[in-house]
């Protein structure tokens, strides 16, 4: 075998024949990179136990792109490491020049992961370092609402600078748009409250007070609060999104080096818009709710419309429809400033406007449900 | 001496129309192995249609388009793929993807083509960003962090990622100051010279043209005028005549002593 001439076809990429302690390897076919895998693989098969020459030959090679030069400019390099003598037969092919060019100004380091301390205190660091950024974040978000009561108190000044315009669309968009899912919503609910107390009630024989449930609840707590569940996840997503893609496609930016002020043109109209839209949708909801709940008693309980009319005017008092109706602005007011907010935190990234709208639809329906949480303390404190 | 090289990407009969605007209308365009080639064009003209169609991002009234001798819509979806990696795109705005990193926007056709050892993956695209004149510690950083000119070179790094024979090239000079589209002009010499790569460009950059081009197709009436840089620059078009010989040319021609 010492002397014998062996030559092997290790695969359509790589010929090799061995003379006594030297291998010539025959490159051949094309080396691209989309078959570095198995290049890779041929190379590193090579047999080179009791070798000390290598000559490579290039001349069958019809092509070698840059990814398999590289892994050729690396068998090179390992073979040299072990001591073996490596040298072309013909020109070294320049697609070595070009890495060579390439790679040698500085040893190439991969960028590492950030440095990663683990240690006992760590949980700590981590809680402290979260209670700052909670205290940045709040600071950030008090500034906002400053500057946003700043703006709305100057643009009140003139009719001009309040944008009507902008306005209307806005009230379009949020509320005119989204009546029939907000109707549907309604009357759904309506449905609901009707189907469960009357089973209940029925057992007493007091169908009738199915008629007090359903006005008292649409009126004053459901119609409103399911309205801005449903506009914060129509809208507020809206506001975010929106005001995100504009920071990304640095439109924000443009505004301000306009002279234009963003808050003003941005930000105003569509709180303004919101703040008109919900307590309008509210009032389409609580009607959708009190028809929902004449169809089901009329059919269900046998209770004549003109019976439920006379029935929800008793029930109800004077503030009920207004309770419910004044909380709108409110809740309007915390889900145009949520997701506002978070629209003008996007920056850099794509990812990062898909999480500050999450961010805005979660905080708007939990910002909705703690103020309703607080106006039912305070509604009772007050004995309304 | 560009003629003698086989056709690698070809127009045929190219029709464009939005509404009643007609874009294209019948428009050729062939571009041979190892060419560097210009397409250029008024604003509006539909430059960037034309490379829109080519990629299949826009599929035109009537017409063919061959890479490599076949027809991209008679291919089958495997097919298509095994295309699409012959050639590499950059975007005028550069489109890396803004949630990955440099290092990984370029990997990213490498995940998505070669199954990779990540070492390696890693090694091979460091040596698309070290090619492309990049600093080793750009690659860690987002598209966001990256400078304009930086960008232009982040995409074509990415754009090299498979090492690619063909390169559609997007204004890759606009909006870089008179040194760095130097510079970019300079690797994209050197990079069609080291990897013989055929290149076709979309481009209003002068100086690129002459520097970098060898042929260049001209969009006028809705069709294109293509020829070897020497003989277009003398075409009786006014258009062409104009853009050749106009204003900013004489200028060129001034600052070069030509």
């Amino acid at each position: 075998m010492s002397s014998a001439r062996r030559r092997e076809e290790l695969t359509s990429y790589l010929g090799a024949q061995r003379r006594a302690d030297s291998l010539e390897l025959a490159l051949q076919g094309e080396w691209r990179a989309l078959r570095f895998n198995e290049i890779s693989s041929v190379l590193a098969a090579v047999d080179l136990s009791g070798v000390h020459t290598v000559l490579i030959n290039t001349q069958g090679l019809l092509l070698l792109d840059l990814s398999c030069a590289w892994r050729l400019r690396e068998f090179i390099a390992s073979t040299r490491a072990a001591g073996i003598t490596v040298s072309f037969q013909g020109t070294r092919p320049e697609q070595l020049q070009v890495l060579d060019d390439a790679l040698v100004k500085e040893p190439f380091q991969p960028p590492g992961a950030p440095p990663h301390h683990e240690s006992i205190i760590e949980p700590v660091t981590a809680l402290g370092r979260h209670v700052v950024r909670v205290g940045y974040d709040t600071r950030e978000a008090l500034a906002f609402i400053g500057r946003v009561a700043v703006t709305a108190v100057t643009a009140f000044g003139s009719v001009k600078r309040l944008r009507p315009i902008a306005v209307a669309r806005h009230v379009y968009d949020t509320g005119v748009t989204a009546i029939p899912i907000v109707a549907l919503i309604a009357f759904l609910i309506s449905v609901i409250i009707a189907y469960l107390s009357a089973q209940q009630l029925q057992r007493f024989g007091a169908e009738i007070f199915v008629v007090d449930l359903v006005a008292i609840g649409v009126l004053r707590e459901l119609g409103v609060l399911l309205t801005s569940i449903i506009v914060a996840g129509r809208s507020g997503s809206a506001f975010a999104a929106e005001i995100g893609a504009m920071r990304l496609n640095e439109e924000v930016d443009a505004l301000y080096a306009t002279g234009a002020d963003p808050y003003e043109l941005l930000v105003l109209p569509r709180i303004l818009g919101l703040v008109i839209a919900l307590p309008l949708l509210t009032i389409v909801a609580d009607a959708i709710g009190l028809a929902g709940g004449a169809l089901l008693c009329r059919y269900l309980l046998n209770i004549p419309l003109t019976q439920y009319i006379s029935r929800v005017s008793e029930s109800i008092g004077p503030t009920t429809f207004w309770v419910g109706v004044w909380k709108a602005p409110v809740f309007a007011l915390l889900i145009a400033l949520a997701g506002v907010y978070r629209g003008l935190q996007v920056s850099g990234s794509s990812r990062e406007l898909g999480r500050l709208t999450t961010m805005a639809v979660v905080q708007s329906i939990f910002l909705v449900i703690l103020a309703d949480a607080l106006f039912a303390v305070l509604f009772m404190k007050l004995g309304i | 001496m560009a003629t003698e090289h086989p056709v690698v990407l070809e127009v045929r009969g190219m029709v464009n129309r939005f509404g009643a605007q007609i874009v294209h209308d019948g428009l050729n365009m062939q571009v041979y192995e190892q060419d560097v080639f210009a397409v250029v064009g008024a604003s509006g003209a539909g430059k960037s249609v034309l490379l829109r169609s080519i990629l299949g991002l826009q599929h035109p009234q009537a017409g063919a388009v061959l890479i490599g001798g076949r027809e991209l819509r008679q291919l089958s979806d495997a097919q298509l793929r095994a295309v699409k990696t012959d050639y590499g795109v950059t975007f005028q705005e550069g489109a890396l993807y803004s949630s990955l990193t440099l290092l990984q926007n370029v990997q990213f056709p490498m995940i998505e083509h070669m199954q990779l050892a990540p070492a390696v993956r890693d090694e091979l695209a460091m040596l698309k960003i070290r090619l492309v004149g990049l600093p080793a510690d750009a690659a860690a950083k987002y598209p966001a962090q990256l400078s304009g000119g930086m960008i232009k070179r982040a995409a074509l790094a990415r754009a090299l990622a498979l090492d690619p024979r063909l390169l559609f090239l997007d204004e890759p000079t606009s909006g870089l100051d008179p040194i760095s589209a130097a510079a970019f002009d300079d690797l994209l010499q050197h990079l069609h010279r080291e990897l013989r790569l055929t290149v076709v460009m979309i481009t209003h950059d002068l100086d690129t043209i002459f520097r970098t081009c060898n042929r260049v197709g001209v969009i006028v009436d809705r069709r294109m005028e293509e020829d070897t840089l020497a003989r277009i620059v003398d075409h009786p078009n006014p258009w062409i005549q104009a853009y050749f010989h106009g204003e900013r040319a004489r200028a060129r021609e001034v600052r070069n002593g030509t």
